[in-house]
């Protein structure tokens, strides 16, 4: 065996016995570094004679390139280990639960009103809004309630204390007329505008509560009719209610801001506890409308030979206990936070034509 | 009000069985609350005869009864002791409900011997109370005759009368508008005037004609009075009504049948020969009301509001005229000589009255919402006669003082009116025939001439006053069913939706918040007085004269009180972890401007323990909310002013703060909330809150246009530069920041405050703070020289802020 094929033997052994990156790297400065075995072989090739260099040249250079090979690989082969040793090493425990992320939600109330909102406003309504404490005549005496009317007293009504100067004495809205009012004495016909907010009677049982929420329309214009209040008011319940068709009846009824009126019903069943809309023999009373009332046109300042038009009013929180499945009025309004998780509904469910209401 | 099915036959001539008429009746406007049928649940039951009892094999006490029954002969096992051969009885099949025993009956072998069927009690048809065996019929009663006929239970109609149609409280005025819809023929009856032997010896005399402007009456002698006969006692009942007497059922019928309440006195109990009509009095001595026992046995201090009718000379009370009749006058089983009154009385007055002293009689009920001036005289011959019919008597001359009130004016009416209003077409007949059948006058004008028609409506409908009401009867008796269907015209929408900038920001910030892990809670915009008083307001202005409750008795200042107490409700429940908030309103003041919109939550921190130890401090984590909801709602971020200390008294002094664009313009407070205010609405602290007042809240400026200008995206790298500053620890962090990014406004993008310390090598009453300087370099990459003056200048900075580099 000649010197080389000893020398290359031992590289060769010495870079596979090596068991850490440090040591390959003691092994290729012994043979390959400024003063190693190898460099020293090939710096003495100057001193060759060229028959001795054409000769030993090719196998020193072999015998380079080789070794080099051997160090890179098995320098790799070592890395790639103290890599899988470190990762396990690394290791965590995944079954940990990570920070609890605090999850909130939309009030059904709430996103119910922004249904109806985002509904009508593909009808082209406005959304008009009014003070919570109102006088009189504007939520009494210019809906057509002529003083100490009976029909007053179906509203019971909440009163602040009497002004001590005046004697007058302001009322909490019983519904949300009052904001067309304001609307018609403010601005000209034609008007179509939602008037959504709180509105308050006094009563407290299992199906009322002092405060609740009502959203009432208004359409003035010179030839709108009942059919038109028809069709609007069935195209609203069926999109509200995401159904293809509305099984619908109007009915006559009386209220003082409206002649002729009416009130909407839903055929339904309730049988097994659950409603059901569209089939059955039951009617769901849904809402309230009619024709504006001559006078509260001609209160408003609007004479009634030249305007005429509709208006209409629902519970918004009955509506949505209706189309979710709330069993519960009182509830809606204690805030508790079971109840809010289960019944809200998250932050990115805003109604819009693509995806739904909800 | 209720009515039965033969009570409306009466006046209705129909074939309709009761549920088509409660149909017709809801959709005329009639809206029916319930029917009860009562023949519905005796529907299986028939009349059958015993032909042989034999006593069963098996069992002492039972027989075996062959049974001629509706299905032909049956062997049926009874237990009555009374069932024998040759009885009629009453005969349940296999399958039929029992209602008094809840089972419905199955053929299975009563001690070895099949019963195809049952015999029955009358307390297992809940017929009777309790019986003594099985029911015993007269024999002459054919073998399956329906029970439900014998038994006089007959259907019951339960509606709603709106406060508007008067008229639907009688009989009559229900049959005129089932004929006007079709369901039958009105019939009609001439009430026969009953001719006076004597002149009244009661004589009337008005003194509140503003409260009764019309009253009728006469003397009726030699009545006898007792139990009323059984039709009219079945009649009553079947309603719901107790039979009292025949004089008083008279006018209870009547009242039910004609909407015309009357009352009878005792003539014997009269003082005086004068009945006089006045309103209240209040002794000018004691400033005492005077006193009346009505019939219903409480005794009332009558207002100088009621009206009232007297005797002796005036002197007496002995009635609330429309209301309730005095305990002193009634008519018993010993009255022999009545007066009979029938009157007008001003609708306001009673419906004041009743109001005020609580009593709903049926009276009362009509008159308040107004019952026909026209009907004073027939009304009070028809009782004349009724009594005559069935107490006997002697009748005198009617005493009839005063002027009812006018009739309902005539009304101009283009029948056109109908289409434009409902977009119904109907035939002019057809519009007149409606509006005949419903008792209104129609005269049309002369055919070719376009006039309007003239209509008046009958004395009944004083709430008919213009062409709406026309057209409101047209429409509803023609049917809501035939209204077309329109949609309304389109119109141009607002380019940019419907909604105004602050409602948008509403919406907004409802889904930010809820987005930032906040549940949206509805509360009241009432509070409590004391409570409203600790959070700015509770001014006399605003608290309500009739609260639902004590505690509910001010309009709110803010919405904060009932969040926290919403959240001390869930921790009394166990649930002390809330972050809640609420968009809505407070109010300032009881003006149509005093109302604000405010943006409120709340934060009960108790995060349940970690393993990874505690997180972000809450209160800055709140602070993030807030920061983060006020650049979604597009306020003024950068240019809002912090300050510290000058929070209203219901925040905690050191650990809340406000965020305003001037010392005038807050928009918001925020922070932990005062531990007394929290212990006063006892609830347990810590507590965290906000509240944006979103009035105040600028509007972003440059509504023209939606471009939002070129991005500034720096093609040098930033870099940072570290400085630990030591300041006295009082010192605001943020005036530090402020001072070091005003070194140089173009370079310094940041300020990042990424250490406080306080303790070794730091004096005390100082403390460091470290902060991260992040430089863009816009033109050239700076320069070893350039870094080291903006360095110096950062120092500079903060030097005259009373810091000084940390050595």
């Amino acid at each position: 065996m000649t010197d080389l094929a000893q020398l290359e033997l031992d590289l060769i052994n010495a870079i596979g016995s090596a068991e850490s990156v440090a040591a390959v790297e003691e092994v290729r400065v012994a043979a390959l570094g400024k003063s190693g075995s190898v460099s020293g072989l090939l710096k003495g090739m100057g001193a060759l004679s060229p028959d001795a260099r054409r000769e030993q040249g090719p196998l020193i250079n072999g015998l380079r390139d080789r070794v080099s090979a051997a160090i890179a690989a098995r320098k790799a082969e070592l890395e790639a280990d103290e890599l899988d040793a470190r990762l396990l090493a690394e290791r965590v425990d995944l079954t940990l639960p990570p920070r609890p992320r605090r999850k909130g939600g939309v009030h059904p109330t709430m996103q119910v009103m922004d249904e109806m909102v985002a509904i009508f406003a593909e009808m082209g309504f406005a959304v008009a809004e009014g003070p919570d404490v109102e006088d009189d005549f504007h939520n009494f005496t210019a809906l057509n309630f002529p003083p100490k009317h009976p029909a007053r007293e179906m509203h019971d009504t909440f009163f602040l204390k009497p002004d001590p100067q005046t004697g007058e004495r302001k009322v909490l809205r019983t519904h949300t007329s009052p904001v067309q009012v304001r609307t018609m004495m403010s601005q000209q016909p034609p008007i179509r505008i939602i008037a959504p907010g709180r509105t308050f009677r006094k009563d407290s049982d299992a199906t009322h509560t002092p405060m609740f929420h009502q959203i009432e329309g208004l359409v003035i214009d010179r030839d709108i009719h009942m059919g038109h209040l028809k069709t609007t008011l069935q195209t609203f319940i069926g999109r509200f209610f995401e159904l293809d068709e509305v099984q619908a009846r109007f009915r006559p009824h009386h209220f003082p801001f409206t002649e002729p009126s009416a009130e909407m019903d839903i055929r339904c069943d309730r049988s097994g506890g659950q409603l059901t809309f569209n089939t059955g023999d039951d009617w769901l009373e849904i809402l309230g409308c009619g024709m504006v009332h001559p006078n509260v046109l001609s209160a408003c300042g609007l004479d009634p030979n030249e305007w005429q038009g509709f208006a209409f009013g629902m519970g918004v929180d009955r509506l949505a206990m209706l189309k979710y499945g709330v069993p519960d009025l009182r509830p809606m309004f204690d805030a508790d936070t079971r109840w809010l998780a289960h019944y809200g509904f998250s932050a990115f469910a805003a109604p819009n034509p693509a995806s739904g209401l909800s | 009000m209720k009515f039965t099915l033969s009570w409306l036959k009466d006046h209705l001539e129909t074939e309709a069985d009761v549920h088509r008429i409660a149909e017709a009746m809801t959709m005329a406007g009639l809206e029916v609350e319930e029917v009860l049928d009562p023949a519905a649940k005796l529907a299986p039951f028939t009349v059958a005869k015993i032909v042989s009892a034999e006593r069963h094999p098996n069992a002492d006490r039972l027989q075996v009864c062959q049974v001629e029954t509706v299905d032909g002969m049956k062997e049926i096992v009874c237990g009555a002791p009374n069932a024998r051969a040759g009885l009629t009885t009453i005969y349940a099949p296999i399958g039929a409900y029992v209602p008094g025993l809840g089972v419905t009956l199955v053929e299975k072998p009563v001690r070895g011997v099949v019963s195809n069927g049952m015999l029955c009690s009358a307390a297992e048809l809940e017929l009777a109370d309790d019986s003594d065996g099985i029911q015993e019929l007269p024999p002459e009663i054919p073998v399956g005759t329906p029970v439900a006929g014998l038994f006089g239970a007959e259907p019951v109609i339960d509606f709603e009368v709106t406060p508007n149609r008067p008229d639907w409280l009688g009989v009559t005025g229900i049959a005129r508008d089932l004929a006007a819809a079709g369901v039958g023929r009105l019939k009609h009856f001439d009430i026969a005037v009953v001719r006076g032997g004597f002149p009244s010896p009661v004589s009337v005399r008005i003194e509140a004609s503003e409260m009764c402007p019309v009253f009728a009456g006469r003397v009726i002698r030699g009545v006898r009075n007792g139990p009323s006969p059984a039709w009219l006692q079945k009649r009553l009942t079947a309603i719901g009504l107790r039979p009292i007497n025949r004089l008083v059922d008279v006018t209870n019928l009547i009242a039910y049948d004609r909407a015309r309440p009357l009352h009878v006195y005792d003539l014997a109990k009269l003082s005086g020969p004068e009945i006089v009509v006045r309103a209240g009095q209040v002794s000018a001595q004691t400033g005492e009301a005077e006193h009346l026992i009505a019939l219903d046995g409480k005794t009332y201090a009558v207002q100088p509001a009621d009206c009232v009718i007297a005797d002796a000379a005036g002197e007496r009370p002995i009635g609330l005229g429309g209301v309730m009749g005095g305990e002193s006058t009634g008519c018993d089983d010993d009255t022999v000589d009545v007066f009979l009154e029938s009157a007008w009385f001003e609708p306001l007055v009673i419906a004041q009255t009743g109001r005020v002293h609580a009593i709903h009689s049926d009276a009362q009920y009509r008159f308040a919402r107004g019952v026909d001036p026209a009907s004073v005289t027939p009304g009070l011959e028809l009782a004349t006669r009724l009594i005559l019919d069935l107490c006997g008597g002697e009748p005198s001359e009617i005493v009839y003082v005063g002027e009812p009130p006018a009739n309902p004016a005539p009304i101009a009416f283009d029948p056109a009116h109908v289409k434009r209003l409902t977009g119904m077409s109907l035939a002019d007949d057809r519009i007149g025939t409606i509006l005949g059948q419903l008792g209104f006058l129609v005269q049309a004008a002369p055919e070719g001439q376009a006039q309007p028609w003239i209509v008046t409506p009958p004395s009944f409908r004083r709430d008919v006053d213009g062409p709406a009401d026309l057209v409101e009867e047209v429409a509803r008796i023609e049917g809501f069913d035939r209204l077309p269907d329109t949609p309304l015209p389109p119109v141009a929408r607002p380019a940019g939706g419907v909604l105004n900038p602050r409602q948008a920001r509403v919406r907004t910030a409802r889904r930010a918040l809820a987005a930032l892990g906040y549940a949206e809670a509805v509360t009241w915009s009432f509070t409590k007085q004391s409570t409203a008083a600790l959070f700015g307001g509770g001014d006399e202005t605003l608290v309500l004269e009739n609260p639902i409750a004590a505690d509910l008795d001010c309009m709110r200042p803010s919405a904060l009180p009932n969040l926290i107490q919403a959240a001390a409700r869930n921790a009394a429940r166990g649930f002390a972890e809330a972050a809640l908030f609420e968009i809505g309103p407070i109010y300032l003041g009881d003006g149509p401007n005093d109302q604000r919109t405010v943006v409120a939550a709340l934060v009960a921190p108790h995060a349940a323990r970690h393993w990874a130890g505690a997180g972000e401090d809450p209160l800055f984590a709140l602070k993030g909310d807030l920061t983060a909801l006020l650049e979604e709602i597009g306020a003024p971020v950068a240019s809002l002013q912090l300050a510290q200390g000058s929070n209203r008294d219901w925040w905690h002094p050191g650990r809340s703060a406000r965020l305003q664009l001037g010392p005038k313009n807050v928009i918001v407070e925020f922070g932990e909330l005062h531990p007394r205010v929290l212990k006063a609405l006892d609830a347990d602290g810590p507590m965290l809150a906000f509240e944006i007042v979103l009035d105040t809240v600028p509007e972003p400026r440059g509504k023209g246009s939606k471009a939002r200008g070129p991005a500034d995206l720096a093609t040098l790298m930033p870099l940072t530069r570290d400085f630990a500053f030591v300041v006295e620890d009082a010192k605001p962090a943020g005036d530090l920041v402020r001072a070091a990014a005003g070194a140089d406004k173009a370079l310094i993008a940041e300020v990042r405050v990424f250490d406080v310390y306080r303790g070794k090598g730091v004096d005390d009453g100082f403390k460091s703070v470290a902060l991260e300087v992040v430089l863009q370099p816009r033109q050239a990459t700076l320069t070893d020289a350039e870094i080291e003056a903006l360095t110096a200048r950062v120092v500079a900075a903060i030097e005259k802020q009373g810091g000084r580099l940390r050595a």
